[in-house]
């Protein structure tokens, strides 16, 4: 357990140490510095600045002077707007983690009760109905729902209002954002569910009089969501990425929607603050459900 | 009261341990026959594909499919509207067929039709720069399309030979190039795909302007490195692990008692019994990376204007959908159509042709 343990951090590690390589390495490669302006400073003012900002450093040096600061919570400044990117990441991810935290849950509830629910009314209607329903989330990209439920629910019935600062009504958005993960979750539960029912402990439960209910949700239910864990890491990771393209769509000012307005800007310490922050709350996210899941259940092996 | 029915089992409860009688149904005709006499034999790809239209979800995915292909390669020819020309009538632009409804003219098209000119119909109506948006919609699905299907081909390519070599080889080459993929695959790839476009958008931008391939759209390219970058990991691993139980059977060690080289056993004795399962990775990849482009197209990442692709035009109708609401459904029900056409034929193609499956 401790190898295994010591093997994956190590990994996320190594992962994170490449996400800043790649880029940092990536961002420089694009052609004109940061002062490569219409107006031109002189040469001596330039020269100047350089020194300021440790441009004239060799690359791979620059890049440990970066790392450092990265580390200790200084991402550089906007080149758009001027203010420190770890005060706007840090402002703005509080509400990209709460519409992700909300989606995460919806996805991972629903998705536990549908899925169980279709594998024990298998090939009858009820789970002909979920699967026709998770079928057809898998197929619509969120940004195609968004639009579209922004479209219908908010700008044409007026069902819901749309996005503002005082008045923040996440409905639209969660369900943008959950339901394709929740076709995920809904799938994984069930195969992992009619895998687990066919299991001999539960015909022995049954066999002893133990109540169906509690067949159901002490042996069988508890045994299935053992690899819905493993998923916890990705569906993160889905949801904050996701999170991008909703908040783009209803105008939420969450750090995923700054992401794109700094693509939209070419604002490259803004890209890459994001991207180093996003990646590696990913990574270790991705980390902490695969530990997870190797504690939950003792029948992994590690080799 | 309730009346107990006695020409019927009661009904099973959940997690019963009764039979359920419905189980057990008459054998068909067919069934009867193969009893008494062995059925002609028949190759895997026939009994494959006989299972596979038995499906009617596949079935109808395919049609479509077939559909959209027919319409995508024959609509150019009979409309007679580029995706990038502005509507002209008489010789001259016509600056009132901005922003039609679906199957309705300008005023200066329908004056010319009372002049005893035949127009084609505007079928999605046009869009701001009085371009018919039904060609558009079309060019769009073709680049999204290609995109998918090349896409796929270049993570197929890459992963099967970086997986085949890893899985032939072994040993410590297998343990590091494993451990690069463990690497690349913890990567979050949209974070990635959305941060190579924006630099290879620059870097290639500058260097291939003026070029054929230039031509195509350093988007584009940018698109297809970042494919043949980041997502040929899966494909490796699937390869991989096909490979390494593949290769301790006893026909490959008399393949190589027999003197075959590495390569000829890879391509002749191991390949072919796997290639069904990498096959329908193959196909399960296509509509990912439909995904893909139409996400970094709506983010503005994608396909250069003015070629369209499904999520540019979903992204560009969104200004005014209020108005037109009609110019975000089509590009937004192709690009559903197409996701979910390609997942269940992939769904359908894994049920018939996976021998892990096969009963």
């Amino acid at each position: 357990m401790l190898k295994y343990a010591a093997k994956r951090i190590l990994l996320a590690v190594v992962t994170i140490f490449v996400i800043m390589v790649v880029t940092f390495f990536a961002m420089n490669a694009i052609p004109g510095g940061p002062f490569a302006k219409e107006k031109a400073p002189e040469p001596a003012v330039r020269a100047a600045l350089e020194k300021r900002f440790h441009l004239d450093r060799p690359l791979v040096e620059q890049f440990f002077l970066y790392t450092g600061n990265v580390l200790q919570g200084n991402f550089g400044i906007s080149t758009k707007t001027g203010r420190e990117i770890s005060t706007t990441i840090f402002e703005s991810f509080s509400i990209s983690a709460r519409l992700g935290g909300i989606s995460v849950l919806v996805a991972l509830s629903f998705g536990l009760v549908l899925g169980s629910i279709a594998a024990l009314t298998r090939n009858k209607l009820p789970d002909q109905l979920i699967v026709f329903f998770t079928t057809l989330a898998a197929g619509v990209p969120s940004f195609v729902l968004g639009t579209l439920m922004l479209l219908v629910f908010s700008l044409m019935l007026k069902w819901f209002p749309v996005w503002s600062a005082t008045n923040q009504n996440y409905v639209l958005p969660v369900i943008a954002l959950s339901l394709y993960p929740m076709a995920h979750v809904t799938r994984l539960t069930k195969t992992s569910m009619l895998d687990v029912l066919g299991q001999d402990y539960i015909r022995t439960a049954r066999a002893k009089g133990v109540r169906p209910s509690l067949v159901i949700f002490k042996h069988a239910l508890r045994n299935a969501l053992i690899p819905v864990i493993t998923y916890i890491g990705p569906l993160t990771a889905y949801a904050l990425t996701g999170s991008m393209v909703v908040e783009h769509i209803f105008s939420i000012g969450g750090l995923g929607s700054k992401f794109i307005t700094g693509i939209d800007n070419r604002d490259y310490p803004m890209i890459m603050g994001t991207t180093i922050f996003l990646a590696s709350l990913m990574v270790l996210l991705t980390l902490i459900s695969d530990l997870l899941y190797s504690a939950v259940d003792p029948r992994i092996s590690f080799d | 009261m309730r009346t107990q029915r006695t020409d019927k089992m009661p009904r099973a409860q959940l997690l019963s341990m009764h039979i359920d009688v419905d189980q057990f149904i008459p054998a068909t005709d067919e069934e009867k026959v193969r009893h008494e006499r062995m059925m002609e034999s028949t190759t895997f790809l026939k009994d494959g594909l006989r299972k596979l239209f038995k499906k009617p979800l596949a079935v109808l995915s395919i049609v479509i499919l077939a559909l959209l292909l027919l319409t995508i390669i024959f609509a150019p020819m009979i409309v007679p509207y580029g995706y990038d020309e502005m509507i002209s009538v008489n010789g001259s632009r016509d600056r009132t067929a901005k922003n039609l409804r679906p199957m309705t003219y300008s005023v200066n098209e329908q004056k010319a039709i009372e002049e005893g000119q035949h127009i084609f119909p505007h079928i999605f109506g046009t869009d701001e720069n009085s371009r018919d948006y039904f060609i558009r919609v079309v060019y769009g699905t073709r680049v999204s399309l290609t995109v998918g299907l090349f896409a796929s081909l270049i993570v197929l390519f890459i992963g099967l030979f970086y997986g085949s070599v890893a899985g032939y080889i072994g040993g410590t080459v297998d343990l590091v190039m494993m451990r690069i993929v463990d690497v690349i695959y913890s990567l979050p790839d949209t974070l990635m795909v959305i941060l190579l476009s924006v630099v290879l958008d620059q870097v290639l931008g500058t260097s291939l302007r003026g070029t054929a391939l230039g031509n195509i759209g350093t988007n584009m390219i940018s698109l297809f490195v970042v494919f043949a970058l980041l997502y040929w990991v899966g494909m490796a691993r699937l390869v991989r692990g096909q490979i390494l139980s593949i290769k301790n059977n006893e026909y490959v060690l008399a393949a190589r008692a027999l003197g075959a080289g590495p390569g000829r056993i890879i391509t002749k004795h191991i390949l072919p019994n796997c290639i069904s399962v990498i096959f329908i990775a193959t196909a399960l990849q296509v509509p990912a990376a439909i995904f893909t482009e139409s996400f970094l197209s709506f983010i503005g990442l994608g396909v250069q204007p003015p070629m369209p692709s499904l999520g540019y035009l979903a992204n560009a109708a969104r200004g005014g959908m209020q108005t037109y609401p009609y110019k975000l459904a089509f590009p937004a029900l192709g690009i559903c159509l197409i996701v979910l056409s390609f997942n269940l034929l992939g769904d359908g193609l894994r049920d018939a042709f996976d021998p892990k499956l096969r009963r």
